[in-house]
C-alpha cells in the first residue's frame, strides 16, 4: 500500500492534519486508527466544552469527534479504522495489522499523532492487592459513555487535574457517587477545578493525601489513605486513577527514537520532526497534556510543515539549534531543537513548570539574553515564549530566575 | 463423565500441579473431576511465578523434588510441540557478586553436575560480560546452565487442563471442599457446588493443602507457611538488555531475585521471599518494589532508563520443610501433594507421573491433542493472521478472535483475571486505559465476575452538584 502522507491516530491532531493536508492537495492522505471509530479521546468524553476554536461553537466530545472526522473525510482524506501500526521503519514504511492480517504501507511522510494515556497503578506505586474496580478516567469514560455501564458505585478518586473534574462529571452521568477525592500534593493541580470546588458535586476533597494501599479480593473493598505518614482506612468499591498523563510512545521506543524525560514524548525540532527521515509528530504525543483545541491547532501546523517537506521546502534538520533547559523548576520545554523560519514552524516555545513559580524566564545564547519575560506560572498553565528573531548556531539555554 | 458411583479420582485444586495430575489420570483412563474453589483455574499460587522451566541444577541431590523437576522438564519438551507450547531455551547465568558468592560457585557447579545437568560452563567476569554486555561491571564470575528456559506458565497449565478435559475430565469452579467422609470404597466430598463422590482423592490444594488435609482426615502431616513473592515487570524495550535468565547464587532458603525476560517479551525482576500468615492476601508494598527496582539496576544498569508496566505478587505454598510433602495413603484413598513451594511449574508433569505411579496406574499415551493459542512475543501471533477480527488490547496486541476463543475454551475464562491469563488482555503498559470498555462489551454476560454493570439513570440521587 502507498500513500503520500500516513497519519497514525485519528484524534484531534491527526484529523486536523488530515483535513488540512487534503485541502492543500497533498495527494493520498491515509489516517490509520486502531479503534473502531475515529475521534480519539474526545469520543468518550460526554461533556462540553469542545469545538470553540475549531468550529466556533460549544459541543460535546462525541459530536466534536464526529465533526472532526467528517471534516477530514469531506476534504478527501481516507480514514482506516481498526488498523494498528505495529512498527515504524525508515522509508518511511509502516507495518500494519488489521482484521485482514498484516500489511505494509510506504508513504512520503508520516505524522505520529498517537496521543496520550493516564498513568497506571504501578506507575503511581500504590501498594496492596489487585482486585477488580481499579480504573483510569479513560477506561471509566469508555464504560459509561460508550457502554452505559459502570464498574463501581462508591469509588475513591485520586488526583485533582482538569481530567479529574471530567472524571467527576462522568461519575455523575453514570450515577456513581465517589466517597472522596484525594490529592497527594498541597494544592489542587488544576485551578480551573478549584474554581468549581463549591460544586464538586458533593464529593469530599482531601489535599496532602495519597492512596497507600488498595484492598479487596474480587472487587475493591477499601483503601488505606495516607497523610503525613499516618494511615487510615476508607471503605470504597473502586479506585479511579486520574491524570498523570504520559505519551503513548510505544512505536517510538521500539524504533529507538530519542525521547524527552520531561515530556515523555519524542524529541522534536521546531517543524515537529522526530529524527527519523520523513517522520513528524503532533498533538498530545508531544507532551501530555493539552486541550483538544491545542492539539487540533498543532495538527494543522504539522500539516503545513509536512506539505513543505513533500515539496522540498523545509530547512535541513542540520540547521537546528538545541534548546537546553537549565532549571529544575521547569518540567519541560518544547520543541527541543529550534529552527530557522519555515512553513508550519512552532513559533513559540511551550513551557510547563513543575510547581507554582514566579520569576524571569530567559533564552540565553553565548551569555547573550535573546528573550526575557516575567512569568507567574502554575503547573496547569502553559507558558508560550516567542522564538528569538535571530540566533546563532550555538545551543540556546532556557533559564529561570525565581523571585520571591 | 461421572460414573454412577462417582468419579475414580477427584483432584482438589486447579493450579498447575492439580491440572497436570488431572491430565495424567485422565489420559491413563480414569474418570476425573477437578474441584476448584476460585472463579477460575490458576487463581492461587499458580497465578504468579517467574515463568522459568528449571533444570533442577540447584535442587537438593537425591530429592523427590529433583526427580520431579527432571521428569517434568523432559515431558514438557516431549509434549510441547504437539500442544503448541512455547520454549525459549535461552539458558541461565548464575552470577556471583561478592567473594563469598564466588567461593560458593564450585560447589554449586558440582551439585549441578551431580544432579545430572551436563551443560555447565564456568565463566569469568569478562566472559560473562561478553555474553551479556548489559551486565554490571561488578559481576565477579559465574556459570552457565544451557537448558534453563522460558515458558508460558499459564498456557502450559491451561494446556494440561484442556487435555485432561479432552480425555473426559470435568472441571468444577467455585467448588470449595467443605468436608468429606471416607465410606467403604470411596470418598463423599461436600463442596460449595454440591456433593461429589470419588474413589481416590488427590489433595493438590496448594496454599490450602494442610487445611484440606485436616478437613478430610482431621490432621495434617505438614503446615503451609505462605511465602509471598513480589515482582516488577518492565516494558518490552527492557527485554533487549539480557538474553539469559540471570540468577543469583541461591541463598539457604530461596533462589533469590531473578532477572529474566518473559516469553511475552517483557522483562521481570523478582521474587522477594516474605513469610506471612495470610493465604489469600498477596499485597504489593511500594518500598519493596522500589528495592526490587534497585536490585534490578545493580544487575542490569540499563534498567534505569526503562519503564515499569506492572507489578504483581504471589504466594508460594511453602511448608515447614524445604522438601515436597507428597504422601499416599491408598487404604484411605488419599494422596496428598503438599509444599510444592516454588518449582511447581517446572515439576508439575513430573509430580503428576509420580502421583499416578503411587496410585498404581499404568501410564498411557495421550489420545487427544489440542493446539494452544500463541502468546509468545515472537511467535505467529493472531494479529498477524487474516480473520483475526481486529485488535482489542493494543499494548499486548490481543485480537477479538483470541478473546472469543478464550471465552469458549474447553474451560472458558470466568473472570477478567482468567481472561488475562489466557490472552494477556490489559497486561501491557496501559493496564486497560484503552481497551476496558471494549472488553466489557465483549465479555458482557459471559463472566461470573463481570467487569461492569448497567449504569444508574442519569444524575443518581438528587443531591449531586
Amino acid at each position: 500500500m502507498q500513500a503520500d502522507v500516513a497519519i497514525i491516530g485519528a484524534g484531534p491532531a491527526g484529523l486536523a492534519a488530515a483535513a488540512e493536508l487534503a485541502r492543500r492537495g497533498a495527494g493520498r492522505i491515509v489516517v490509520l486508527e486502531r479503534e473502531a471509530e475515529p475521534g480519539g479521546i474526545p469520543r468518550h468524553c460526554g461533556h462540553s466544552p469542545y469545538g470553540m476554536r475549531e468550529f466556533r461553537r460549544i459541543m460535546g466530545g462525541a459530536a466534536y469527534a464526529a465533526r472532526l472526522a467528517a471534516a477530514a473525510n469531506r476534504a478527501g482524506a481516507e480514514i482506516r479504522c481498526r488498523t494498528t501500526v505495529t512498527a515504524i521503519r525508515p522509508g518511511p514504511e509502516l507495518e500494519l495489522s488489521s482484521p485482514d492480517g498484516i500489511a505494509r504501507l510506504s508513504a512520503g511522510a508520516v505524522l505520529l499523532a498517537t496521543g496520550t494515556r493516564e498513568s497506571s497503578r504501578v506507575q503511581r506505586m500504590i501498594g496492596g492487592q489487585k482486585p477488580g474496580g481499579i480504573l483510569t478516567t479513560g477506561a471509566l469514560q469508555g464504560l459509561v459513555h460508550l457502554n452505559h455501564q459502570i464498574p463501581f458505585r462508591r469509588p475513591v478518586i485520586l488526583g485533582s487535574e482538569l481530567v479529574s473534574f471530567s472524571a467527576l462529571l462522568t461519575c455523575r452521568t453514570g450515577g456513581i457517587r465517589p466517597v472522596m477525592m484525594v490529592e497527594p500534593g498541597p494544592h489542587l493541580r488544576s485551578r480551573r477545578l478549584a474554581a468549581l470546588l463549591p460544586g464538586l458535586l458533593g464529593v469530599k476533597l482531601r489535599l496532602n493525601t495519597g492512596i497507600a494501599a488498595i484492598h479487596g479480593d474480587g472487587q475493591v473493598t477499601g483503601v488505606t489513605l495516607e497523610r503525613d505518614g499516618r494511615g487510615w482506612h476508607l471503605d470504597a468499591d473502586g479506585v479511579l486513577l486520574t491524570g498523570e498523563f504520559r505519551s503513548e510512545a510505544t512505536l517510538l521506543a521500539a524504533a529507538g527514537i530519542a525521547r524527552d524525560a520531561g515530556t515523555t514524548g519524542p524529541v522534536i525540532d521546531a517543524f515537529g520532526r522526530i529524527g527519523m527521515d520523513g517522520y513528524f509528530a503532533a498533538g498530545n504525543l508531544l507532551r501530555p497534556v493539552e486541550t483538544a483545541g491545542a492539539c487540533w491547532a498543532e495538527g494543522r501546523r504539522a500539516a503545513r510543515a509536512i506539505a513543505a517537506h513533500l515539496s522540498g521546502r523545509l530547512p535541513d534538520a542540520e540547521q537546528g539549534v538545541p534548546l537546553t533547559v537549565e532549571s529544575n523548576a521547569i518540567r519541560y520545554a518544547l520543541p527541543q531543537m529550534l529552527m530557522p523560519e519555515g512553513p508550519g514552524r512552532h513559533d513559540r516555545i511551550q513551557i510547563r513548570f513543575a510547581h507554582p513559580s514566579y520569576g524571569v524566564l530567559e533564552l540565553v545564547q553565548d551569555e547573550a539574553v535573546l528573550v526575557s519575560r516575567h512569568v507567574s506560572a502554575r503547573p496547569d498553565q502553559r507558558i508560550m515564549l516567542p522564538l528569538p528573531e535571530r540566533m546563532g548556531s550555538d545551543p540556546v539555554r532556557l533559564r529561570f530566575r525565581a523571585r520571591t | 463423565m461421572a460414573k454412577a458411583a462417582g468419579y475414580d479420582v477427584a483432584v482438589i485444586g486447579a493450579g498447575v500441579v492439580g491440572c497436570a495430575i488431572a491430565r495424567r489420570f485422565a489420559i491413563d483412563g480414569a474418570s476425573v473431576v477437578i474441584l476448584e474453589r476460585g472463579h477460575d483455574v490458576l487463581d492461587g499460587a499458580s497465578k504468579a511465578n517467574s515463568a522459568i522451566l528449571h533444570t533442577g541444577f540447584d535442587a537438593p541431590p537425591g530429592s523427590l523434588e529433583l526427580d520431579c523437576i527432571r521428569a517434568g522438564h523432559a515431558e514438557y519438551l516431549e509434549i510441547r510441540e504437539r500442544l503448541n507450547l512455547p520454549l525459549d531455551r535461552c539458558g541461565a547465568l548464575v552470577l556471583a557478586w561478592t567473594e563469598e558468592q564466588t567461593a560458593a560457585l564450585p560447589a554449586l557447579m558440582d551439585q549441578a553436575r551431580r544432579n545430572g545437568i551436563a551443560d555447565i560452563d564456568p565463566l569469568t567476569a569478562g566472559e560473562l560480560r561478553r555474553l551479556e554486555p548489559g551486565l554490571a561491571a561488578s559481576v565477579q564470575g559465574g556459570f552457565r546452565v544451557a537448558d534453563e528456559s522460558l515458558i508460558d506458565p499459564w498456557s502450559a497449565a491451561h494446556a494440561y487442563l484442556y487435555q485432561a478435559i479432552a480425555h473426559g475430565a470435568d472441571l468444577r469452579c467455585r467448588a470449595e471442599v467443605a468436608g468429606g467422609r471416607r465410606l467403604a470404597d470411596h470418598w463423599q466430598l461436600d463442596t460449595t457446588a454440591g456433593p461429589c463422590a470419588a474413589g481416590l482423592v488427590v489433595n493438590a490444594a496448594g496454599l490450602w493443602g494442610d487445611h484440606v488435609a485436616r478437613l478430610l482426615t482431621g490432621e495434617s502431616f505438614f503446615e503451609i507457611r505462605p511465602r509471598k513473592g513480589q515482582f516488577i515487570v518492565y516494558d518490552k524495550p527492557a527485554a533487549a538488555l539480557t538474553r539469559h535468565i540471570l540468577l543469583p547464587v541461591p541463598g539457604k532458603r530461596t533462589k533469590g531475585v531473578v532477572v529474566c525476560r518473559t516469553i511475552y517479551g517483557n522483562l521481570l525482576v523478582g521474587p522477594t521471599a516474605e513469610e506471612q500468615e495470610s493465604r489469600d492476601e498477596a499485597g504489593l508494598v511500594p518500598e519493596t518494589l522500589e528495592t526490587l527496582r534497585r536490585t534490578g539496576r545493580k544487575i542490569l544498569p540499563g534498567l534505569a532508563e526503562c519503564e515499569i508496566t506492572a507489578a504483581y505478587a504471589g504466594l508460594r505454598p511453602a511448608s515447614e520443610e524445604k522438601s515436597y510433602r507428597i504422601r499416599a495413603d491408598l487404604s484411605e484413598g488419599l494422596i496428598t501433594v503438599g509444599g510444592i513451594r516454588s518449582t511447581g511449574l517446572s515439576a508439575a508433569l513430573g509430580i503428576a507421573t509420580h502421583v499416578a505411579r503411587l496410585a498404581g496406574r499404568q501410564a498411557a499415551r495421550p489420545v487427544h491433542w489440542l493446539r494452544m493459542p500463541v502468546l509468545d512475543q515472537f511467535g505467529a501471533r493472531d494479529w498477524r493472521a487474516p480473520g483475526n477480527d481486529g485488535i482489542v488490547c493494543h499494548c499486548e496486541l490481543v485480537t477479538r478472535r483470541e478473546i472469543e476463543a478464550a471465552l469458549s475454551a474447553p474451560a472458558p475464562a470466568h473472570s477478567l483475571a482468567g481472561l488475562k491469563r489466557r490472552t494477556r488482555v490489559t497486561m501491557g503498559r496501559c493496564q486497560g486505559f484503552y481497551c476496558t470498555a471494549e472488553l466489557a462489551r465483549i465479555t458482557k454476560g459471559r463472566l461470573s465476575q463481570p467487569m461492569s454493570r448497567p449504569a444508574d439513570r442519569r444524575g443518581g440521587n438528587g443531591d449531586a452538584g
